[in-house]
């Protein structure tokens, strides 16, 4: 229960003062601009959009100025943004068979069709600090070009399914459900809990994850593959009636291999987890590929161990600003609930001193 | 539509000053901005999810006899329209030659570029494996 | 292709405003203006609140032909549905049987349907007495151009509240709402 309090005007609006400041940093130093944000910390961005659930670069570069780089802040902005904007409808399903591929690769297959690609990469490079990069750094010279040619790139699942080793996504065209408009409701589907963990806070799907490979569930991954780069979106706006392209996103894609024994119906075959974040997140894709696969024990007929097999517990805490929202109210004012606790308090602790003869 | 889905509004106007001038439109709708639901399919191929929402903007517009619309990505409100207006007058057989050739063909060549220079890219980093082979 | 509202923004606006207005205050009748002029036989009225609340999140049935179907997806932006699935029902001629429309569930009553009727007249005095919330003691509506049965069929829904369907009566650019709440007699 709360109590309207009044009197924190001034001191809140000093409070804005103060934190305007902060977030302005050194007058000495040049200010920064969402432009530069957007271009220069591009992944800090990615992630802000995906757990922010809206894509556009611009506003969540935005949202990070203003949120003094705090992520979790920052996507708290862009989705109430986003909620003063009216939906205009479904995308077709992104077809991610036909990216314009930056980056794939495969755990599994060496010489896959299509080869391995190793694209704008952390994974090479040595992890040692450039301080070359802590002042103005100029132009890096261009990256090399080579002829590309025109080898397509099947998904390594689809490569599998055609042996019959791996268990086929029955592709339906059934209406999805909606996390933004019916709420988590259980027991939640496939398709409910993918939406979820998409745009699902990074560091709670990566400790699951983690977790199910540490023994937390019957797991035994292996990246089937890895795939970054820009998809094109279709959509049919209803006042024309036929679908139109309306341009390219950037998403990373995981399909996680996993072994499953089989049952009496099913013969023992591959299964895999699937993970789609907007941008370059391999990490979060990868993460919620192991999520997904461990949520579909139940449906695969495995026995239920662990936490990241247990859809409540994963799908109710995997929204960050849901969980900020929880655990920050704690600051707000409780004066009458505490003062009732406090008075509860009294009456025991005095009722326990009469009990044993003792004067409170 | 695809063409001009991915060309700013600074693009598009600096292509239309190559073409014969667009006669007047009437907005009928927009420009006005909100949000798409991205889909995507788990593993790829299989059941639809809604993955998140994207900003679009879109516009329709008359020209004449002509009803032009589009739906872009983003927020851009100047590009909707221009794309909305070029959609119309595409639909017009005097303009629609010129327009293809000042507008259209233009910026399809530079996409073309931008996406075979990515690539191109991308080509740079593709491994090639050397397998060592124990010979007996 | 009829235009829409002229200030997509703020005419929407006034007519949820009005919307709010006539549903607070069953039986009131109230003016819906600024409003369009939808294709016949769409009144301005109908148009104006179909165009305020509808978007293309609420599935939509009516039963006034196809330039007004075009008019209602292009501006709305709603897909057209059957009429139990519907969130809005705009019936210009008899409505769909009440009892077969969206009546929302116990878990989600606020999900019924909301059902826009045209209407030939609505006059502050007439046969109709309503009580109910949102009505001090009695209000008098006179409504004529139902359908014969209709009130009986839409007071056979009252024992399935909180689930049922909101009437909105809509003639020329006027309205009067009859919430689920409301008890005619």
């Amino acid at each position: 229960m709360y109590v309207s309090v009044k009197g924190g005007e001034q001191a809140i609006a000093n409070a804005h003062a103060w934190l305007a400041e902060r977030r302005r940093g050194d007058a000495e130093q040049p200010e920064i601009t969402a432009a530069q944000i957007a271009e220069q910390l591009g992944l800090a961005v990615d992630r802000v959009m995906a757990e922010g659930a809206c894509l556009d670069r611009d506003l969540a570069a935005l949202a990070l100025k203003q949120a003094r780089g705090d992520g979790t802040e920052a996507a708290f902005l862009l989705r109430a943004y986003r909620n003063t904007l009216p939906r205009f409808g479904y995308t077709a399903p992104l077809d991610t068979g036909a990216m314009q591929v930056q980056r794939r690769v495969s755990a599994t297959y060496k010489d896959l069709p299509g080869g391995q690609v190793l694209g704008p990469s952390f994974d090479y490079t040595h992890r040692l600090l450039d301080v070359a990069l802590a002042g103005q750094n100029g132009e890096p010279p261009p990256a090399p070009l080579a002829e590309a040619g025109v080898e397509p790139m099947p998904r390594v699942t689809g490569m599998l399914a055609q042996e019959g080793l791996m268990a086929r996504d029955t592709a339906s065209d059934a209406e999805p459900p909606d996390l933004t408009r019916e709420g988590l409701r259980f027991p939640a589907n496939r398709a409910l809990a993918l939406q979820a963990m998409a745009r699902g806070d990074e560091g709670f799907l990566l400790a699951l994850g983690y977790s199910t490979q540490r023994g937390y569930g019957n797991s035994h991954p292996f990246v089937g593959e890895i795939r970054m780069g820009a998809v094109p979106v279709e959509f049919t706006p209803p006042e024309l009636g036929f679908a139109i392209d309306i341009g390219d996103v950037v998403v990373t894609e995981c399909q996680m291999v996993n072994q499953f024994a089989g049952n009496a119906e099913t013969p023992p075959q591959f299964t895999r987890g699937y993970g789609l974040v907007p941008g370059q997140n391999e990490r979060k894709a990868m993460a919620m590929s192991l999520v997904d696969r461990a949520l579909r024990a139940k449906e695969l007929g495995e026995e239920l161990t662990a936490p990241a097999q247990d859809a409540e517990f994963v799908l109710y805490h995997c929204d960050n600003v849901e969980s900020t929202g929880f655990v920050e109210h704690l600051k707000l004012p409780h004066y009458v609930d505490f003062q009732s606790e406090l008075e509860k308090l009294r009456g025991i602790r005095a009722r326990w001193a009469a009990d044993r003869g003792e004067t409170p | 539509m695809s063409i001009l889905a991915r060309a700013s509004a600074d693009a598009l106007r600096e292509h239309l000053a190559d073409a014969p001038p667009l006669p007047a439109h009437t907005r009928l709708k927009g420009p006005d901005t909100g949000l798409v639901m991205l889909r995507g399919r788990a593993g790829g191929d299989g059941t639809p999810f809604n993955l998140m929402e994207a900003t679009a903007t879109r516009c329709t517009v008359s020209m004449g006899q002509a009803m032009g619309h589009a739906t872009v990505l983003g927020r851009d409100a100047a590009q909707a329209e221009l794309a909305a207006a070029i959609d119309a007058a595409l639909q017009l057989p005097d303009l629609r030659a010129p327009l293809l050739a000042a507008v259209i063909e233009p910026l399809a060549a530079a996409q073309d570029a931008a996406r075979a220079e990515t690539a191109r890219k991308a080509e740079a980093t593709r491994v090639n494996f050397f397998t060592m082979v124990a010979m007996r | 292709m009829q235009p829409g509202f002229s200030d997509p923004v703020l005419d929407a606006q006034s007519a949820f405003r009005a919307v709010l207005e006539a549903m607070s205050h069953p039986g009131r009748i109230i003016p819906v203006a600024p409003a369009p002029l939808p294709p016949v036989p769409l009144s301005p009225a109908m148009g104006a609140v179909a165009l305020a609340l509808a978007d293309a999140d609420t599935p939509l049935w009516h039963d006034a032909g196809a330039e007004a179907g075009d008019w209602l997806r292009f501006h709305a932006g709603s897909p057209l549905a059957e009429a139990p699935r519907a969130m809005f029902l705009l019936a210009t001629g008899t409505p769909p049987a009440l009892a077969g429309l969206n009546l929302g569930t116990e878990e989600a009553p606020q999900e019924g349907a909301t059902l826009l009727l045209a209407v030939k007249s609505l006059r502050p005095a007439g046969v109709l007495r309503l009580r109910g919330p949102g009505i001090q003691h009695e209000t008098a509506l006179g409504v004529e151009g139902l359908p014969e049965g209709f009130w009986a069929e839409r007071a056979a829904l009252r024992p399935l509240f909180p689930c049922g369907l909101d009437i909105i009566l809509c003639c020329d650019s006027q309205i009067a709402a009859i919430p689920r709440t409301t008890e005619v007699v």
